[in-house]
């Protein structure tokens, strides 16, 4: 909300500064997120008069002017191409060191051989135009028309020495989009009264309803309308206050009609609309939906195709105006308009926004309606663009209106007591003073012994209950009250990470141990994804976005694999030499489609591994660390994903049940990614094994007697999977605790179709030491195991 | 006897003189007082005396011998210290060359400003809950007195997965959870991911929220400063400070935003906090007594604040990250600054 300090002061005597001002209105909840010097740009501008012109010596469209400029020198010579200057004339002069809209400097210099102490201005050149100043758009030096006295700053006499408060206006306070609504914030922060709002005016005696029938058939949306006739319309220019006015609200004037409805809609914040009656068929003007098929073409020449969804403004006929949004082209006001009828009325928001949205149609009035306006304010608004209508003199007004509303309950009083405010405060404000904020803010307070009874204003329709009204009293008694106090009445509870989220963070941190670094990535993903991991019958089970921000950024994942990816390419691509990285997140997975009940969101752990010293045991790594962190065992067992690599591919087992998978993306869909290493992917349903992540763990007594090892190389068929003859060597001997893979070699010695794979074994006894003679057997009885199940032999 | 001794003495001298390694001089050891060795020889030589010269010749002999150690044992312990010397000098490394750091993995920075809040509220006594990311629109708003035509329900604004599903604006949809499930006393925090359909420098279409509610007897706008003060010290520094003024939001009132003491220039007005010295950081409010009722709580005995932040904002604050969209991109050399 943009509001110039010299239209507030028109309704509240404000003694302090901008700045003072700007302080104020932040502490009580009117944020003002820029103040603006509107003359910020003009420097050392001053009037001047021109007391002689004399001819250049070198130049024939040049002119040596002599200017008296007061106090800043009563001879000041400056050279001018400007034709339309004479002796006599007060012109804005831009002296020696000064500056001009758009960032010019003047500076004394010599045209054509003659000194010049500065530049006589146009209106241009002070970034102003006719709204600001008549004259202003004159091609030439601005001539100014009323005796001002010489030296005087230029901005004072044109309006430009002035604030500009944008305020951001919360959106319960819809009163506060408005001049007068932040003129009554204003007054109620400085302890001032308001002026109440010029709403009398002249009437004839005739009838608005003796021209016009008006009707609202659609009540629902349109909760107040009214209609009041006017006519003698006379139209023409606005005076030069109004112009300004909407000059500094960034308007352009358009004639007195346009004009008044532009200026209550920035003044009350309520949107006004006038329509030429001569324009309007069967004299009847009825509030309705539009049915379908009707079509309006609104006075920015747009034509839009309606539905009943859609309400408009008829008469007889046709729609004349979409209702909230912008007139008709058919109905709007001319040079030639004669009589109208005003509109001020109250619209149902949700409806003007959807209409907004749909039609892709936006204007103020519409952006107003939609943040709401109070039927109370509707009322008020036409009697203000009446009272305006008389003042400057363009019409003849009728004696009567339709005033069409839906019977509304009166504001009801909000009975409470100090102590019920301050017991929500914490704090003690004395009664008196809430009395008398509540009072400054137009509140009507009844005391009754403790009990307050407390009527809000009738355009704050926000307030409804004691709390609203605490915070009126906080808002205007200083936050700076509130000092911290520390739940001194709370009950003591016991807080923390639950067992679920304390083995979470285990996860993540085993995971760091194993220098995997973690990375957060959007939970949607593009359908091209699922494509390009060729995951598509997955794709149609997954859950959409119905308005996602783009394609890309439209399906929520039902697996991490594709962030996963996208993250490692991009650092590939930006040359980081490797990663291991991991996510832990949900995935999104609907029981059925469309939605019908909650759909699963299950935590997940994504890895992916690249890099000169990564490979699929990198990848494998992660899971390891986990099931160590907690003391599960995983199974791996060679396995098929259509975007891994087929013979780098593995399951992850668990209790009998796939529980994830990881393998080397394949090479082809690397290709596709220009990708140049091979990176490894892998991922675990982490949610299937929550309720198995709590145990403690259970210590093993310390062996009594040394432990033995003994290493064994074997030679083996190259299908022989590691895990297998692992199994073998566990099952040939029960002293047998731990097997380590520490080699495998392929060559002549060992054969075609063998590889030769070397184990470390260990034994722990029980309850004897372990003699050399006894490994030696058990080595024996391990060697014929693996032979049996594996066909393994000692190399 | 004596010209014997005299010469042996003599014979260690320059022997000794030639000696550079503990081994030589062993050897040149063994040359006298090994078994075989000349002092050795001399004492074997005794038996040959006669006896009254015996004990003479003895002292002698014994002299000698105890010389000789003692030269030996002084030898030694001087080429100990230069072998010793020789070691350390050929052993030197270079201490200035790199460590064999372990890599030790990485936290994203949004967990660890999540992980440092849950640690300072859960010593307040929070429990930490995490709702559903894809709510019901009772929930999402309706529940948090959002009315059906506040414009936070603009397209614009949720992403809509169609019927009654959309997904979660804001983390006080576990709020109603929370309260639905749990009778007052509550103290509970809720962080997880929240989205908006936004995306710049500052905004992104995902991003985490950490809600915290507190619902007891009695509980008060000046309770919800002092535990926001508290968690600005630990969060930040004890110097920071916190400054309420007044705002809007459906599910509290009174509300208000929370600004905290700019860290970089404390308080005096810089860059970072565009001269005013202050930072916004949180949004906050006395729970509206219609949330607490839609959750069946009675709002003329219980009252009740929340607090909601975006723990982006709070890394950004905190880590000095200037654009949002460095905490998706995921670059292994930003992840790798962050570290528990």
């Amino acid at each position: 909300m943009k509001a110039p300090l010299s239209w507030l002061k028109d309704y509240v005597d404000i003694d302090v500064s901008a700045q003072e001002l700007q302080q104020k209105l932040f502490s009580c909840g009117f944020e003002v997120e820029e103040l603006i010097y509107v003359g910020a740009e003009i420097d050392r501008c001053v009037v001047g008069r021109i007391e002689k012109i004399e001819p250049h010596p070198n130049a024939d469209k040049l002119r040596i002017c002599r200017l008296n400029c007061g106090g800043y020198g009563e001879d000041i010579q400056i050279v001018t191409g400007a034709d339309n200057v004479f002796e006599g004339a007060l012109v804005p002069v831009a002296l020696d060191n000064s500056s001009l809209h758009g960032g010019v400097k003047i500076k004394k210099g010599k045209l054509r051989g003659v000194e010049s102490c500065g530049m006589l201005c146009s209106g241009e050149e002070l970034g102003i135009n006719d709204d600001w100043y008549d004259g202003a758009d004159v091609n030439g030096i601005l001539i100014l028309q009323e005796d001002i006295p010489v030296g005087t700053d230029i901005k004072q006499v044109v309006g430009l020495d002035d604030y500009i408060f944008d305020i951001a206006v919360t959106s319960n306070r819809p009163d506060c989009q408005s001049i007068y609504g932040i003129a009554r914030e204003v007054a109620a922060v400085l302890h001032k009264e308001v002026e109440p709002v010029p709403l009398t005016y002249h009437m004839g005696t005739f009838r608005t309803s003796e021209r016009v029938g008006i009707s609202v058939q659609a009540p629902d949306l349109c909760p107040r309308y009214i209609g009041h006739y006017v006519r003698d319309i006379k139209i023409g220019k606005s005076p030069l206050w109004m112009r300004r006015r909407l000059a500094l609200s960034g308007l352009r004037s358009i004639n007195n009609v346009v004009d008044i409805t532009n200026f209550v809609l920035l003044e009350l914040g309520q949107p006004m609309h006038a329509f030429d009656l001569s324009r309007i068929a069967d004299s009847r003007i009825c509030v309705r939906r539009a049915k379908e098929g009707e079509k309006i073409t609104t006075l920015d020449k747009n034509t839009f195709d309606l539905t009943p969804e859609n309400l408009v403004i008829a008469d007889g006929e046709k729609p004349v105006a979409l209702a909230g949004v912008m007139g008709g082209l058919n109905s709007g006001i001319s040079e030639g308009t004669t009589e109208l009828l005003f509109e001020s009325a109250k619209f149902e928001r949700a409806n003007i926004r959807r209409t907004s949205r749909a039609l892709g149609q936006k204007s103020d009035s519409s952006a107003r309606y939609e943040k709401g306006v109070d039927a109370y304010t509707t009322g008020v608004a036409i009697n203000r663009a009446l009272n305006l209508i008389d003042e400057l003199g363009c019409g003849k007004i009728a004696c009567d209106r339709f005033d069409i509303a839906v019977p509304q309950e009166p504001p009801r009083a909000i009975e409470t007591t100090a102590a019920q405010i301050n017991a929500l405060l914490g704090i003690e404000v004395p009664q008196q003073e809430m009395c008398d904020i509540l009072t400054r803010l137009n509140f009507n307070v009844a005391v009754h012994g403790e009990t307050l009874s407390v009527t809000p204003p009738a355009y704050r329709e926000d307030v409804d209950g004691y709390p609203d009204l605490a915070e009126e009293v906080i808002r205007e008694y200083g936050y700076d009250h509130i000092e911290g106090t520390f739940l001194d009445t709370a009950a003591v509870t016991n807080g923390g990470l639950n067992a679920a989220q304390q083995q979470a963070a285990r996860t993540k941190r085993a995971l760091r141990g194993q220098d995997f670094g973690e990375i957060i990535t959007y939970s949607f993903i593009s359908p091209k994804d699922y494509a390009l991991l060729r995951l598509n019958d997955e794709l149609a089970r997954a859950i959409r976005i119905k308005n996602p921000i783009g394609e890309d950024m439209s399906v929520m994942r039902t697996t991490l694999a594709p962030s996963m990816l996208h993250t490692l390419v991009r650092n590939i691509r930006r040359g980081n030499d490797g990663a291991r990285l991991f996510e832990l997140a949900s995935v999104y997975i609907a029981k059925a489609l469309p939605l019908a009940e909650m759909p699963a969101e299950r935590a997940t752990i994504s890895v992916g591994v690249y890099g000169p010293k990564e490979d699929f045991f990198s990848a494998k790594a992660a899971f390891e660390a986990i099931a160590a962190e907690f003391g599960l065992q995983f199974g791996y067992r060679a396995a098929q994903r259509p975007f891994l690599h087929p013979g780098k591919t593995a399951e992850v087992v668990w209790n009998g049940q796939t529980i994830g998978w990881l393998g080397e993306l394949a090479p082809d869909i690397a290709e596709q990614l220009s990708l140049e290493v091979p990176v490894y992917l892998g991922e675990l349903d982490y949610a299937a094994l929550e309720g198995s992540l709590g145990k403690d763990v259970q210590y093993v007594p310390l062996p009594k007697f040394p432990e033995i090892r003994r290493d064994l190389a074997l030679i083996v068929s190259e299908d022989t999977a590691c895990a297998d003859a692992e199994k073998a060597i566990r099952e040939g001997c029960k002293f047998v605790t731990d097997v380590r893979l520490f080699d495998v070699y392929r060559g002549e010695q060992v054969g075609e179709g063998k590889k030769s794979m070397a184990f470390s074994v260990t034994f722990t006894p029980h309850d004897n030491a372990i003699a050399p003679e006894d490994a030696d057997g058990y080595v024996r009885r391990i060697l014929k195991t693996l032979h049996e199940k594996v066909g393994a032999e000692l190399r | 006897m004596k010209e014997k001794i005299e010469r042996i003495r003599r014979e260690i001298g320059e022997g000794m003189q030639g000696v550079t390694t503990r081994k030589q001089l062993f050897e040149l050891k063994m040359q006298y007082l090994g078994k075989t060795g000349a002092i050795s020889a001399l004492s074997k030589g005794m038996r040959d005396l006669p006896p009254e010269e015996r004990p003479a010749a003895g002292k002698l002999v014994g002299d000698v011998r105890a010389w000789a150690e003692e030269q030996f044992a002084a030898r030694e312990e001087e080429l100990k210290k230069e072998e010793l010397a020789a070691r350390y000098a050929s052993e030197k490394i270079d201490v200035t060359m790199p460590a064999h750091l372990a890599g030790g993995g990485s936290v994203h920075p949004v967990s660890l400003v999540k992980q440092e809040l849950v640690d300072i509220f859960a010593g307040m006594g929070f429990d930490v809950f995490e709702g559903p990311e894809i709510e019901q629109d009772y929930y999402n708003f309706q529940a948090l007195n959002i009315p059906a035509d506040h414009p936070a329900r603009d397209m614009q604004d949720t992403f809509f997965i169609g019927g009654d599903f959309l997904l979660r604006w804001q983390t006080s949809s576990g709020q109603i959870r929370v309260m639905e499930s749990k009778k007052p006393p509550i103290k509970v925090l809720s962080p997880g991911r929240v989205y908006r359909s936004d995306s710049d420098a500052t905004h992104s279409p995902m991003f985490h929220q950490m809600e915290g509610l507190v619902v007891d007897k009695g509980i008060t706008l000046n309770d919800l400063k002092g535990m926001l003060d508290e968690f600005a010290r630990r969060m930040f520094s004890s110097e920071t400070k916190t400054r309420l003024r007044p705002s809007y939001f459906p599910f509290t009132e009174p509300s208000v935003e929370v600004d905290l003491s700019c860290r970089n220039c404390g308080g005096k007005g810089c860059r970072v906090c565009k001269g005013t010295g202050w930072i916004e950081v949180l949004g906050a409010g006395m729970v509206n007594r219609r949330v607490l009722e839609n959750c069946g709580i009675d709002p003329d005995v219980y009252t009740g604040f929340a607090f909601g932040m975006g723990l982006e904002r709070i890394a950004m604050i905190k880590y000095g990250i200037n654009d949002i969209r460095l905490l998706f991109e995921n670059d292994v050399r930003f992840l790798k600054q962050f570290r528990d």
